[in-house]
């Protein structure tokens, strides 16, 4: 879709980043860090999410393997820094360029293939990426790897500070919107979207829509390979769970749940999606069984998620 | 007005679905300046013919040549970016986009690479202006910034010409443009074919007889993926294998109207 969003859109978008920037000084004066933890992991799967986006929602790929790129961002970080190497300068275009050579070889295999069978291959490399990280006992196997000094950069940003990676995340995460805002409406979106929409017809006027929706692909797994290394850097702790196909499946809900193929929807859907899940695992142990059936219920019936609703409240409005 | 040397030239052409032969070893020239019409009743192969021409199909043996240069083993993409394009028989558009987005999308298939991230695409003039230009000539000017899924049928028809004809080919495809289209418009579509004549090869399928008779310079017959018959619109009207296999009365009906 062309990124011409209506105001109503818009404004939630302002006001749902204003939030994010200005919720240190609300957990600062109410003195609850503890939401300031949940929204960090927020923001580093909302990058997570918006690369989703990319590929799913504007390009029709759905990738049941998107975790993958986080853990290897992660990795990247974590690799480095067991063997005392801490430079983010180092760190993060390692996650970024492995995430992308990663997304450039499985891509060029999986997008040989189309509907339920991309979902399944992807779904299968992303569990190859799990089972690699548990069977290498030097980095801690099954129970994963602290990362005990998060990455440095020479002085010029302290991210041991949490405002400062608070920041720096956020700062990652509009940056990620505005590229994405970009791309989709380049030429190069423009593809993208044509070879969603129609791919026989893409070529029949020309177009070698694979090598576009490769690029496309490997740009996603590099924007989420920086989602990885963020969220390796804050929780100090990564470990194969991050890789497990569930969370593959969550990131997808989330970018549903949002409003697949607009540009703020992700985020809205992370924001959503965390939120549920931690008011509904404080209420009953029985969560899932809640949690489940409403998330289905949203991508059956709710058009475009919660965009989607959005975008029909600010009509009603005309 | 015709070249000499033909732009499409299909030899030898066979395909076989199962046990089904789609086609059977057919020669086929469209040459520029030309129409050339292959009619035959439902399940003839005429599609099959032009997806093998395009490259949506590959061809079990059989040789096609387009500008003098073989491209039976080439991509889809590549064929279109050497001018050859091609309409759908099953409207075969961006139902999500607006009628320029469309058109403008096959003009960008032309200009170059796609590997450009940055700039607006709905606002280059390049794209729009050339795109534009293609409405015009199937007189769907109108409608830009209509949705190409609510527009009528007819001018979805339309829309599929223009996209073919945004790429700025020197052959088109066409497969049965008039398509489930009123009267009125197909006497439109047979106007807008007819403009395109001058500078194309077009190679035509069609099932509406008096848009192949006002149309055609030639026409070949197809039944069960066999040419049966080909030669000049007169020579066709006139001979008995082509009316006993396929055009029973109609063609009388339309010698004597
Ligand atoms: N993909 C396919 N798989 C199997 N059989 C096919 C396929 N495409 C076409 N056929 C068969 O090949 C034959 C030729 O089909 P084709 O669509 O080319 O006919 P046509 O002349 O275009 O017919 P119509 O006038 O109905 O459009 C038919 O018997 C059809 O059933
Ligand atoms: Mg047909």
């Amino acid at each position: 879709m062309p990124i011409r969003l209506p105001s109503l859109r818009n404004g939630v978008m302002f006001a749902g980043l204003a939030g994010f920037a200005l919720m240190p000084v609300f957990t600062g004066v109410t003195g609850q860090p503890y939401i300031l933890d949940i929204t960090m992991r927020m923001m580093c799967l909302a990058i997570a999410a918006v690369s989703l986006n990319l590929i799913l929602g504007f390009g029709g790929m759905i990738s049941f393997g998107h975790a993958a790129f986080i853990g290897i961002g992660a990795y990247a970080v974590g690799i480095p820094a067991y063997y005392g190497e801490y430079s983010g300068f180092l760190q993060i275009p390692l996650a970024v360029g492995v995430s992308a050579l990663f997304a450039l070889i499985t891509g060029a295999i999986c997008l040989r293939t189309r509907g339920v069978y991309f979902i399944m291959i992807t779904l299968a490399f992303g569990q190859m990426v799990f089972f690699t990280f548990v069977s290498i006992e030097e980095y801690g196997g099954d129970d994963g790897l602290v990362i005990d000094t998060k990455s440095e950069f020479a002085g010029l940003i302290d991210i041991e500070e949490p405002l400062a990676l608070y920041y720096l995340i956020l700062v990652c995460l509009v940056a990620a919107l505005y590229l994405v805002k970009r791309i989709v409406a380049s030429r190069f979106g423009r593809v993208i979207q044509g070879s969603k929409s129609n791919d026989d017809r893409m070529q029949a006027i020309g177009f070698n829509t694979f090598r576009y929706r490769l690029t496309c692909y490997v740009i996603a797994g590099a924007l989420c390979g920086l989602a990885g290394a963020l969220l390796g850097n804050f929780t100090g702790f990564i470990s194969p769970d991050m890789i497990d196909w569930t969370r593959s499946g969550e990131l997808i809900f989330m970018v549903v749940l949002g409003g697949a193929g607009s540009l703020f929807g992700p985020v809205l859907g992370t924001v959503v999606f965390l939120v549920l899940e931690e008011l509904l695992s404080a209420l009953t142990i029985y969560w899932q069984i809640i949690f489940g059936p409403v998330l289905i219920l949203v991508v059956l019936f709710g058009r475009g998620g919660i965009d989607g609703l959005l975008s029909r409240l600010a009509n009603a409005q005309r | 007005m015709h070249n000499a040397e033909p732009l499409i030239s299909v030899s030898g052409l066979r395909k076989t679905f199962g046990g089904i032969v789609a086609t059977d070893g057919v020669d086929l020239e469209v040459r520029g300046g030309e129409i050339h019409a292959v009619i035959g009743p439902n399940g003839a192969g005429k599609t099959t013919l032009i997806a093998q021409i395009s490259g949506a199909l590959q061809p079990d043996s059989g040789v096609i040549r387009f500008a003098g240069r073989e491209i039976t083993d080439l991509p889809t993409y590549e064929r279109a970016r050497l001018g050859l394009a091609r309409s759908f028989q099953i409207t075969s558009i961006f139902h999500d986009m607006s009628v320029v987005d469309n058109v403008a999308l096959a003009v960008q298939a032309q200009d170059g690479h796609s590997y450009r991230f940055w700039r607006p695409a709905r606002t280059d003039p390049v794209l729009v202006d050339r795109a534009m230009d293609a409405l015009a000539r199937v007189g769907l000017d109108g409608r830009r910034d209509d949705n190409a899924g609510k527009i009528s049928h007819g001018e979805r028809r339309q829309l599929e010409i223009a996209m073919a004809l945004a790429a700025g080919p020197s052959a088109l495809l066409l497969d049965e443009p008039t398509a489930g289209m009123g009267r009125e418009e197909t006497a439109r579509m047979v106007e807008i074919i007819r403009s395109l004549k001058d500078d194309h090869a077009i190679l035509l399928i069609e099932h509406d007889m008096d848009a192949v008779f006002a149309l055609a310079d030639r026409i070949t017959v197809l039944v069960y993926g066999r040419i049966i018959a080909s030669g000049p619109p007169q020579t066709i009207r006139a001979d008995d294998a082509v009316r006993k296999a396929y055009l029973g009365d109609e063609v009388s009906d339309h010698a004597e109207g």
